[in-house]
């Protein structure tokens, strides 16, 4: 048995297979499927200061090995969720990360200052990397500047470990991910959705309510690996890679390109055990080849 | 699950009947599964399918499958003996009125697959004492599947777009309504069709039930794309919450 342990800034994963945000509710709607403990940790759903409607239906659309989506953050908002949603989830024995979103920086700092009066949340992920919000979200993620702003104010009220979701609708992401760094923040997780759409051509009309969306799944892997490659030599803090990851092997991909921890998203929609199938493989390909540790991966390519 | 039959009832609809050792769980008629489609490169997601009829006797679970793309296209294609994943069961079934309304009237309205959830409500109602009557559209008479079942829960109407069976009209102007009171109406098929039961139900205070399809992925209330608005402006997902709305619920404009 390989030592599957990781360690993002001061926070410790028991091995690091995680589930992304948004793909995995609050982590109890699979609860009933397999032991949930058994992951690094959970990202729960992107959370507002204020609750949100998200964007009217339809939402989705399905594409060649992935999807589009435009949900828009629908959620209750950051009292409902320390009221009612935390209560049900602080005993889970792993790292439940709160996905953090917002309008404006106000908004983001109030969210983030109301997640971390809670105890059992150890992190929080920092969205500013939305493609589907009209207002905040990815208009942050596209500049240095925007930013970096954000990242300070949160950095001020936020004294946990504090991960900055990255977007990859962008020039060059390293140097996003080198301002935040800058700012003090204990990891980067990249990358979010790709900019997409979908087109209905017998009602010529967009798929989406909102025309554009965010395209996920094995079909946007590639490019997410090569930025956590490019990241990875542009930062030294850790990376959480995700973008397509449908297997232990695109784990292992992902580390080798530079990931310290990885999270598992769309692809919870196929097969919801899918992470454990990652957890076990990832200890088959340490032992394997030899590793005694799983942290020996990052970085490892040859 | 185990394929023990894929029968092809029409060209574009196949009826595959699915088995597993163990005893399969309690379902409810207006529940569903999804059913992952393997070895369909454009197939990603998993499909989610009404169920169509459980037979507790030789455990097995029946799903009635319109073929309408690659994926359906490609579980119409299984053979006796493949192995399919299936989630299940999910979301939340149809209400069953208690046995003290037993004298109550119940129509089951289906259009085209839509007809599908209809057979098992009709048989669990049948078997917990009712005498459901159907009320069944399709574009002509081939589109018509499993009558003879139907016919076995309650009697049956039918209404064609052609003319070749039954009246020739859409459901919602089938005589029967005009003769008969019923006291309750559960529907599923196209969406401008359980909208013009609605409206029927709506206009004579009926008592009414529809089971949604909006385009879903996860199935478990994960994603949060196969939202409906409700009466209250919020967003709920069919998948959990649904996807058996009562009409006094939903936000359609009728």
């Amino acid at each position: 048995m390989a030592d599957l342990r990781v360690n993002i800034g001061s926070l410790q994963l028991k091995n690091p297979v995680t589930t992304a945000s948004g793909t995995f509710g609050y982590g109890i709607e699979y609860a009933d499927l397999f032991d949930i403990s058994r992951l690094g940790g959970i990202f729960v759903k992107g959370t507002t200061i204020q609750p949100r409607e998200g964007n009217p239906y339809p939402r989705m659309a399905e594409t060649p090995s992935g999807m589009l989506n435009a949900v828009g953050l629908q959620n209750k908002g950051a009292q409902y969720f320390a009221d009612h949603i935390y209560p049900q989830i602080k005993d889970i024995d792993t790292n439940m990360i709160v996905n953090v979103s917002g309008s404006s920086v106000e908004t983001y700092v109030e969210c983030a200052e109301k997640i971390a009066e809670l105890e059992r949340i150890p992190a929080i992920e920092l969205n500013i990397s939305c493609p589907n919000v009209k207002q905040g979200g990815m208009a942050f993620g596209v500049t240095c500047q925007g930013a970096a702003e954000v990242v300070r104010a949160v950095r001020k009220v936020y004294p946990k470990t504090l991960i900055v979701k990255l977007s990859p609708n962008v020039t060059d992401v390293t140097e996003i991910a080198r301002a935040v760094e800058a700012e003090g923040v204990d990891a980067v997780s990249l990358i979010n959705t790709m900019l997409g759409m979908a087109i209905d051509a017998e009602r010529r009309k967009p798929v989406l309510s909102t025309i554009t969306g965010g395209l996920s799944g094995p079909c946007v892997k590639p490019v997410a690996l090569r930025m956590v490659w490019q990241t990875y030599k542009a930062v030294r803090i850790p990376i959480i890679g995700l973008g397509g990851i449908s297997s232990w092997k695109d784990a292992v991909e992902f580390m080798l390109a530079g990931a310290t921890a990885i999270q598992i998203g769309t692809y919870n929609f196929v097969d919801p055990t899918v992470s454990i199938k990652v957890i076990d493989g990832l200890n088959d390909y340490c032992e394997r080849h030899g590793f005694k540790s799983v942290s020996e991966l990052t970085g490892a390519l040859l | 699950m185990k394929v023990t039959a894929n029968e092809r009832l029409h060209q574009n609809y196949c009826l595959l009947k699915l088995t597993v050792e163990q005893p399969l769980p309690e379902m409810f008629p207006g529940q569903f599964v999804e059913v992952r489609v393997d070895n369909s490169p454009s197939t990603f997601l998993r499909r989610p399918i009404s169920i169509n009829y459980v037979d507790k006797q030789a455990n097995e679970l029946w799903l009635l499958i319109q073929l309408v793309g690659e994926g359906t296209r490609k579980l119409a294609e299984a053979r006796v003996g493949d192995i399919i994943n299936v989630m299940l069961p999910l979301g939340n079934g149809f209400t069953i009125p208690s046995s003290e309304e037993r004298g109550k009237k119940l129509l089951l309205i289906g259009g085209g697959v839509g007809t599908a959830p209809m057979l098992y409500l009709g048989a669990w109602l049948k078997t917990a004492g009712f005498e459901p009557t159907f009320l069944l559209g399709a574009r002509s008479q081939n589109d018509l599947l499993q009558l003879e079942q139907f016919r076995t829960y309650g009697e049956v109407f039918v209404t064609t777009e052609d003319g070749s069976m039954g009246e020739k009209a859409y459901v919602t102007n089938h005589s029967l309504l005009k003769n008969t009171h019923f006291d309750h109406i559960y529907t599923c098929g196209p969406k401008p069709m359980m909208m013009a039961v609605a409206r029927y139900a709506s206009a004579e205070d009926i008592d009414c039930e529809v089971s949604l399809e909006n385009t879903m992925a996860c199935g478990l209330g994960a994603c949060l794309c196969c939202v409906e608005k409700l009466k209250d402006e919020h967003h709920v997902c069919v998948c959990t919450e649904g996807p058996v709305f009562n009409i006094k619920k939903l936000s359609w404009q009728i």
